[in-house]
């Protein structure tokens, strides 16, 4: 975790603390830290602790213990109006009595702008999401995508450096949702914004963030750019929320450096990747992607280890073949493998040999 | 797709028209909806719709004086109000006749109780000339009575004169139009066998006559139940014939008739001819001298026809005078100020209301659900309670010797003489009406806050607004529509509130339907009350109009 009197820090949390009942911690301990321009994502399960870390930051709750700073000034004591950060909401919150124009126009009136320039500015920010002609309309009267949009236009009209958001495409169909996503990221990164991103989509997660923060049991799991994330998981929970994981049980038999040799339970021995165990003997949960499982002999790699495997059940999903397997007495390993001309389709009932590189098979806390 | 191709009307399956298939494939549906609302429908219509339109109609129905005294009025039509001259000896003719008949089913009171509601004074006179109506012309219905071998002093003759024998042709035309005349004046049914019909000869020579003797026959048969020609008739009887028979063409008719008792009423004829005529104007002036009066007369020329506006005059302090349309009296104007009070005093009883009930309601959909339940609780409890107590609770607190007062001197802040007037004035009616209408205010108003979504504050907030604005910015405006409808709710429950402004409001502070609760039940003016309360529901109605004009009624929402 970054150092929290890091200087170019926009948004600091530090060691803060919140508990709704006095008897238990919803956020244990959060320390974190956000330079300007970064678009950072919470991602965690419901429960987790994400949506009250965005709350504190806007100012709706308050913190129990622990200090939230933003540009380097503590927002503690501050009314969330006087902070200043943008937000959309999960349900887009637009004023039902008021027109588009007049919802973007509402956060210029109360800082008191001029009525021209409030014009101008509310132009300009409906026609950066492509909703100029809509200023005349009830939010009734639009489709989500577009109350989306406006709601996004309102949280940027007037020109906040924090913008936050709660889980803001929940609402949306798969299609749109992927769109609004690269849309929100475009514009962000555009206006140079510091975003905060909270949702309990992955994917969401991994496509939109510079980095991403995940939340669970009222504390970061890990903190760390999406491919990182996704590649090297710091313990079993992140990967197994992250993306689909392959997991195997097991104990560890050897461990030097950043190689360990663990025993699986039906007696197998597998080499891997050593992440969180640091001792003999210790349980472990062996991870692995279920895309870097290759079952092609030609195409293992060399060194690459291998494990007896039965076909249970192969399943076409268009660009890819998803194959269930048993391996080493698990029922749910699959492998993921493209539609290529080459490609073979398993059949169930098929004894095949599978395997992988050991940097690809972490040995994760059990 | 093939139906779409189609010209023509699009086809069911089987070849019928798909319009009338779907009619009937929904018929039985339909039936059995309104199978289930049929009781409710019947129910309302029969005991509430009905009777209101009854009530409304009382308003501007005004039979009784022409059922009362269908002569007179026709006799009455000609008569100039204007000459300053009391009507001519020909209404007084009618009016006796009218009068004796409506005398004898004693209809004679209601009438003047009626009129005295538009000129005071009529109803006294109505009621002192039907107990003396019997002696106009006395000295010619003795003199009559005495002729001959005193033989019409009894009904016997009389009744073979009038049915003109047994063998005559009878004059069924004036037996059924006296029917329907008795019928109107009495609410009686005067249908059925009377054992009479009058002679068609005696009826074409002595009309007057017959008509007098034939009203006689019907009520004896139908109200007393007797045989007719058992019974002496009417004075009515011997004072038709007496005028008629005194007249050029009455002598003429006399000499030609033939039928039964022709001697005997030759010699009747004889024993008046040489008593002076009758004057029944004169004969009236005696009775009670009011009846020169042109005022009078105006007032039942003026209320003769069927319908009448003259309710709805009077319910705004108006009457028909000499010139048409005219202002009440000073000392008798009373409706409009009730008006206006009830008006000015509803309004403030609902901006009370909205004032006391907005932060309740506010309180109550932003607690969480059990406290919110419990706070419910305290605001129904009123309704568990009877009004009557509610209401006389408010009389221990607010009089002068009540909890208010004496808690006020014990302070100190009010001096033992000088105890506040809170009760039987206005204020002592805004303040328990408002108590009471409260809960009607704070539910609407709180099942319209229950859906404004916190978030809608929060959203507000982060984009700058401090908390008053975001208050009256934004969720004030999507709650409105709760204070529309608890404000249409608690204005049309007040306007027509009854019981707390009779029992606190004194005079100062009773509604107008505390006067047409007097008129329904003490004055028995029904008239007066409906066009009151035509009116009253006329305002509502016009207040709702424009209520859905300014605001939009599809914003008002109950729950």
């Amino acid at each position: 975790m970054a150092d929290a009197s890091n200087t170019d820090a926009f948004v600091e949390f530090e060691r803060v603390q919140k508990s709704y009942d006095g008897e238990t911690l919803v956020v244990k301990d959060l320390n974190l830290t956000l330079p300007k321009g970064e678009f950072l994502t919470m991602l965690g399960p419901s429960g987790s602790g994400k949506t009250t870390c965005l709350m504190m930051l806007a100012g709706f709750e308050t913190a129990t213990h622990g200090d939230i700073r933003l540009a380097g000034v503590s927002i503690n004591n501050i009314p969330p109006h006087k902070r200043g950060i943008g937000m959309v909401f999960q349900n887009y919150a637009l004023f039902p009595h008021m027109t588009i124009a007049e919802n973007l126009s509402f956060p210029l009136e109360v800082r008191k702008m001029g009525k021209s320039e409030r014009e101008a500015k509310v132009k300009r920010a409906l026609d950066m999401v492509e909703m100029g002609a809509f200023g005349g309309r009830r939010p009734s009267q639009l489709s989500g995508g577009q109350q989306q949009r406006v709601a996004l236009a309102r949280a940027l009209v007037f020109e906040p450096e924090l913008v936050l958001m709660d889980e803001p495409l929940g609402a949306l169909d798969k299609q749109l949702r992927e769109k609004m996503q690269f849309e929100i990221t475009h514009l962000a990164h555009e206006l140079g914004i510091t975003t905060v991103y909270v949702t309990h989509d992955q994917t969401e997660a991994l496509t939109m963030s510079d980095r991403v923060a995940v939340f669970n049991d009222g504390r970061i799991q890990q903190l760390a750019p999406p491919d990182e994330l996704y590649e090297s998981p710091q313990n079993s929970f992140v990967a197994q929320f992250i993306g689909e994981n392959n997991t195997l049980e097991g104990v560890v038999k050897e461990i030097s450096g950043n190689h360990a040799v663990v025993a699986l339970d039906d007696g197998e021995t597998i080499q891997c990747t050593p992440v969180n165990v640091s001792e003999v003997g210790q349980r472990t949960q062996v991870s692995i992607r279920p895309e870097r499982v290759e079952y092609n002999k030609e195409r293992l790699q060399e060194g690459a280890h291998t494990l007896k495997a039965e076909v249970l059940e192969f399943i076409y999903m268009g660009d890819i073949f998803r194959t269930r397997l048993r391996v080493a007495g698990n029922d749910e390993f699959i492998i993921k493998t493209r539609n290529a001309p080459d490609q073979d389709r398993l059949q169930p009932g098929q004894q095949i040999e599978i395997g992988w590189l050991p940097e690809d098979c972490r040995a994760l806390d059990a | 797709m093939s139906d779409t191709t189609q010209s023509g009307p699009v086809l069911a399956a089987d070849g019928t028209p798909l319009k009338r298939s779907l009619a009937r494939a929904l018929r039985m549906q339909k039936l059995r909806a309104l199978m289930l609302i049929a009781p409710l429908l019947i129910f309302i219509l029969l005991a509430f719709i009905f009777p209101i339109a009854d009530m409304l109609f009382r308003s501007v129905e005004n039979r009784i004086v022409a059922d009362t005294l269908p002569e007179t009025v026709v006799t009455l039509k000609d008569w100039d109000p204007m000459s300053g001259e009391s009507p001519d000896e020909a209404v007084y003719e009618s009016l006796y006749y009218d009068l004796f008949v409506a005398a004898e089913a004693k209809e004679h009171t209601k009438l003047g109780t009626r009129l005295n509601y538009e000129h005071t004074g009529i109803s006294s006179l109505f009621r002192s000339s039907g107990r003396k109506v019997d002696d106009i012309g006395k000295a010619d219905v003795k003199a009559i009575q005495r002729s001959g071998d005193g033989e019409l002093k009894n009904g016997a003759l009389w009744y073979e004169i009038m049915s003109g024998g047994s063998s005559a042709a009878g004059d069924t035309d004036l037996l059924d139009g006296e029917r329907t005349k008795l019928a109107q004046l009495t609410g009686e049914k005067f249908s059925g066998d009377i054992g009479f019909v009058p002679g068609a000869e005696i009826s074409k020579l002595f009309p007057r006559t017959a008509i007098a003797y034939t009203d006689f026959a019907l009520f004896t048969a139908v109200v007393d139940g007797d045989i007719v020609a058992e019974e002496k008739p009417w004075e009515t009887v011997y004072v038709a014939f007496a005028t008629e028979v005194s007249t050029d063409g009455g002598a003429a008719n006399l000499a030609s008739y033939t039928g039964p008792g022709a001697d005997a009423l030759k010699a009747a004829a004889a024993a008046i001819a040489d008593l002076p005529p009758i004057s029944f104007k004169e004969a009236f002036l005696d009775i009670d001298k009011d009846w020169g009066n042109v005022g009078n007369w105006r007032t039942i020329q003026t209320y003769s026809p069927e319908y009448t506006t003259g309710y709805f005059l009077n319910s705004v302090d108006l009457h028909l005078g000499a010139d048409g349309v005219e202002a009440r009296p000073e000392n008798q104007q009373i409706y409009i100020t009730l008006f206006k009070r009830t008006m000015i005093m509803s309004l403030m009883i609902t901006g009370s209301c909205i004032l006391l009930g907005y932060p309740v309601a506010w309180i109550l959909a932003n607690l969480p659900t059990r406290s919110a339940n419990l706070l419910m609780i305290l605001v129904l409890l009123p309704f568990w309670t009877s009004l009557l107590v509610r209401t006389s609770a408010w009389k221990v607190m607010l009089q002068q010797q009540g909890v208010i007062n004496d808690v006020l001197v014990w302070l100190g802040l009010v001096a033992d003489d000088a105890r506040l007037v809170m009760i039987n004035n206005q204020f002592g009616t805004i303040v328990a009406m408002t108590h009471i209408l409260l809960p009607f205010m704070i539910l609407p108003m709180y099942s319209v806050m229950q859906t404004i979504n916190p978030t809608y504050l929060r959203a507000a907030k982060s984009l700058g607004a401090t908390n008053w604005t975001a208050f009256w910015r934004v969720y004030f405006p999507q709650s409105v529509p709760g204070i529309g409808a608890g404000s249409i709710l608690v204005f049309i429950l007040s306007i027509g509130y009854y019981i707390t402004p009779e029992i606190v409001g004194g005079t100062k502070g009773v509604f107008i339907s505390n006067r047409i609760a007097y008129h329904i039940s003490s004055s028995l003016n029904w008239g007066l009350a409906a066009a009151l309360g035509s009116i009253l529901l006329a305002v509502v109605l016009l207040l709702y109009w424009a209520y859905d004009k300014i605001v939009g009624i599809d914003n008002v929402k109950l729950g």
